[in-house]
């Protein structure tokens, strides 16, 4: 593609976002209150280095939770069970990981095997039930979201609870010292800041991963065929069951890395409080970002920051939550213009393409 | 006589494309006007823009000599024109009574007056002679009683004009001589019909008067009774036409493929196809001849293993592949070109390279060591396709929907031919694409047939699988029902033995 069009197809989030800004001012100046002020709050509370901090720590699950979706819409298939996936695997490889202690890489190592295997055979459950019955996904993993959440708060009450503190709330034994992964912060010199979750550069890793994955492999090839044409994937020789099963496989591994910035970088346990609601934010991720390893990237840097820097409305009397329709916001709008600009660009490359010929 | 239809100086342009450059046409009242001319020549435009599917970018339209604004269908049909798409408009399980008048009421909760719809309709139906009987669902029609209806509907509709869009593209011939009769009959009512074809043969037979696109230009408007068919193929190509090469066949001694005893049926075990048995040479082209729908399609994809047979054998060169999946039989070096290439056989909006490795996914050529996509090879391949097949793009890294019909398909047999495959099946493997294209095609397919190719041939167009084919089986309602030598048929009498009339 020509880097002109290049450059019109990154105007659509630009667009959505400035777009966004403006509803959000018309809802801001309905209740009274003063958008430019409202933002300037935002922004100048957003960029301090405290904030930033908090940024990335929040953008690490969120970008490997979009990742984890993004592997299925690459396929066509809508993994909306990322949410159950890395909860149960963050509480299993906590429970299990408190068990055994060993050098620091390898106990590391354990803990995530243990949550990629948990999330990515919950996801398999999906991709079963799929092929063979059927079912559809966005069904089956909503129910298996719910079937997760009582199953964790069971286990989580009656297997795994650490009844020999006096813990007023359930909670797995702490991670021994080998199974924590050390901030960042000598790193980068920021030692008077919060921790730097030492997962970051996992993140980065694993968004590389995806990258090459869905490339330059030929699993990729195949699931990216049969996303956008499952009648001439099959006729190219794709297995479309074997390939949602191993979709949905490789779509819960990803997810079953999505606790794993907060677990070993900051919890260090499994309790009632670890944070839910990443594996359905990435799902906007994904959206936004385009299935792109950088889109995504971006755009969970985005609404981690939003999410951030709404933290200090309450205290000056603008309702935060004015942040989480922004957010809304920006998703409804990307998604028009997202269409608009994959069909003018459609539209370039068809004109470019029969005006060379005609050159010629 | 009185001008049905008068269109002056109409101009279309999309992007990139001139679709109509001041096109004009005259269509008397009550005659039979045909318009001939080669895919993206003009015709589908200039029928949507008469059918106010289309807005012209300039020029003007006058309706029995009154000049006419065409902003939709609704407009047309107010005007008294009717059109019948190739592609019929039919929903399976209505009957033909209620496919008639469907869509004529405003949806409201008043009980339909059957009865009467029956009577007016009946009326037309005698008036017209058209032998239809409006009970029958449309699951229970053949395509040709189907035809009519699309007809019927439009002249319930009360159309003085009908457009037809190809209408002999889904016939047998005896069919097409059924409708020619039903249009003459039309034509003896006072309705006007433009027929829209590129088989020159059936143009010479129907109309009265002949009108040519070429790229866009109205080159000329015939008397029928005055011109040849040459003349006419000229005219429409704009260059003497190709000679027909000789035919040489010289089916070699290598079996490449057996099928044995092969049967197959749907979920509620109707048979699908009946105990196929057939060898096919090396260097052999075997025309598969049958109407759509009486299991050639699924025989070809049994083999392919996209359909599941219940018994039987398939044996390529010395192997028994039943029990392998596509992949590892496209891997043995079966190539298939299915019948709708965008649908089946391209990722539309991926660049040619990466369209090259469709299929192909197993060869050692597009893999590097770490099982990864090796896209310079894919450039490689992709680039000597284009270069070899002339297919028209700007570079490989396009993406197929940029490509017209002719090119993307060019593309598609390029790339399955480009890795000296065993056996080649094809599927209508020149439907739907311009002159030059189909002869390159045809070229290709022969020289690679010399080489020790063996092809099996499915197409609808029965002078291709006549022209093409060293042997031809003729396949109805599952069963093999006849096996004849294509240099002692017509497609009058293949035709025969498609619909069962001959056995």
């Amino acid at each position: 593609m020509k880097l002109r069009l290049r450059l019109v197809s990154l105007s659509a989030p630009l667009i959505a976002l400035m777009l966004a800004v403006s509803l959000t001012s018309l809802i801001l100046l309905g209740i009274g209150k003063d958008p430019i002020e409202t933002f300037r709050m935002m922004f100048e509370y957003g960029s301090t280095g405290k904030s930033i901090v908090s940024v990335l720590n929040r953008t690490t699950p969120l970008y490997i939770s979009a990742v984890a979706v993004a592997v299925g819409f690459k396929m066509g298939l809508f993994n909306i069970g990322v949410e159950g996936q890395y909860l149960l695997g963050a509480l299993l490889a906590a429970a299990i990981g408190t068990s055994f202690a060993i050098s620091r890489p390898i106990h590391i190592f354990f803990i995530m095997l243990i949550a990629v295997v948990a999330s990515s055979l919950w996801a398999a459950i999906a991709g079963y039930l799929k092929v063979y019955k059927g079912i559809h996904e966005v069904i089956s993993t909503i129910m298996l979201n719910y079937i997760g959440t009582g199953l964790i708060a069971y286990l989580l009450s009656n297997i795994f609870f650490d009844k020999d503190e006096k813990n007023a709330i359930p909670q797995t034994v702490e991670l021994p010292e080998s199974g924590r992964l050390p901030a960042l912060n000598n790193l980068f010199g920021i030692e008077d800041l919060p921790n730097l979750h030492g997962f970051l550069p996992i993140t980065i890793l694993l968004g590389l991963i995806y990258y090459l994955l869905i490339w330059k492999t030929t699993l990729g090839y195949d699931l990216r065929v049969t996303g956008a044409n499952p009648i001439a994937a099959r006729f190219s020789g794709v297995d479309p069951k074997r390939l949602t099963i191993i979709a949905m496989i490789i779509s819960g591994g990803f997810a079953g890395l999505v606790g794993m910035g907060p677990l070993l970088g900051y919890f260090h346990q499994y309790t009632i409080d670890f944070p839910p609601g990443l594996g359905f934010a990435g799902i906007g991720v994904a959206l936004l970002g385009r299935n792109h390893p950088v889109g995504m990237f971006l755009g969970a840097i985005l609404f981690g920051f939003l999410e951030r820097s709404a933290q200090i409305l309450d205290l000056r009397g603008v309702p935060k939550e004015i942040e989480t329709m922004m957010s809304a916001f920006i998703l409804l709008i990307v998604v028009v213009f997202y269409e608009i600009i994959r069909r003018y660009i459609l539209t370039q490359q068809i004109k470019d393409a029969s005006k060379k010929i005609g050159e010629n | 006589m009185n001008k049905a239809i008068t269109v002056s100086n109409i101009t279309k342009s999309y992007p990139g494309v001139l679709a109509n450059s001041n096109v004009s046409l005259e269509v008397s009242e009550g005659s039979i006007h045909a318009i001939v001319g080669e895919n993206g020549a003009g015709k589908s435009t200039l029928m949507k823009i008469l059918y106010g599917m289309v807005k012209p970018d300039d020029g003007s339209i006058s309706i029995f000599e009154k000049i006419t604004q065409l902003s939709s269908p609704k407009d047309a049909i107010d005007s008294g024109l009717g059109m019948v798409h190739q592609h019929f408009m039919l929903a399976d399980n209505l009957s033909v009574l209620e496919s008639v008048i469907l869509g004529i009421d405003n949806a409201t909760l008043k009980n339909i007056n059957l009865r009467r719809y029956k009577s007016e309709i009946m009326e037309v139906i005698n008036k017209y002679n058209l032998n239809i009987n409006l009970d029958k669902t449309i699951d229970e029609l053949g395509v040709g009683e189907k035809q009519r209806v699309e007809i019927l509907k439009v002249l319930f509709r009360g159309a003085k004009i009908l457009i037809l869009d190809e209408p002999t593209a889904v016939l047998v011939p005896q069919e097409v001589e059924e409708l020619f009769n039903n249009l003459r009959d039309l034509k003896d009512n006072g309705v006007t019909i433009i027929f829209i074809s590129h088989k020159l043969d059936e143009v010479l037979e129907i109309a009265d008067e002949i009108s040519v696109m070429r790229g866009g230009v109205m080159v000329n408007t015939v008397d029928s009774e005055n011109i040849s068919k040459k003349e006419l193929a000229e005219m429409m190509i704009g260059k003497s036409l190709p000679k027909p090469p000789e035919r040489q066949s010289s089916v070699g001694d290598l079996k490449i493929l057996s099928v044995e005893n092969l049967s197959a049926s749907n979920d509620d075990g109707k048979d699908i196809f009946n105990d196929i048995t057939f060898d096919l040479q090396s260097s052999e082209i075997l025309g598969i001849a049958g109407v759509e729908g009486n299991g050639q399609r699924e025989l070809v994809e049994a083999i392919i293993g996209i359909q599941e047979y219940n018994s039987g054998s398939i044996r390529l060169k010395d192997e028994i592949i039943d029990d392998l999946g596509i992949r590892e039989r496209l891997g043995l070096g079966i190539s298939f070109i299915p019948e709708d290439r965008q649908a089946q056989a391209l990722i539309m909006d991926m660049t040619l390279t990466n369209n090259i490795i469709l299929g192909r996914q197993s060869l050692k050529k597009y893999k590097t060591k770490l099982t990864t996509v090796n896209l310079s090879n894919a450039t490689t391949a992709s680039e000597s396709v284009i270069g070899n097949f002339d297919v028209k793009t700007p570079n490989a890294n396009t993406i197929a929907t940029a490509l017209s019909g002719g090119n993307q398909q060019k593309y598609v047999v390029g790339r399955e031919l480009e890795d000296n495959p065993t056996l080649l099946i094809a599927s209508q493997p020149t439907r739907g694409i311009d002159i030059g294209a189909q002869a390159l095609i045809w070229e290709k397919l022969r020289s690679t047939r010399d080489d020790g190719l063996g092809v099996i041939l499915i197409s609808a167009d029965l002078e291709e699988l006549i022209g093409l084919s060293d042997r031809i089986v003729v396949i109805y309602q599952g069963n093999f029902v006849a096996e004849l030598k294509p240099d002692e048929i017509t497609p009058e009498i293949l035709g025969s033995y498609m619909t069962g009339l001959r056995k």
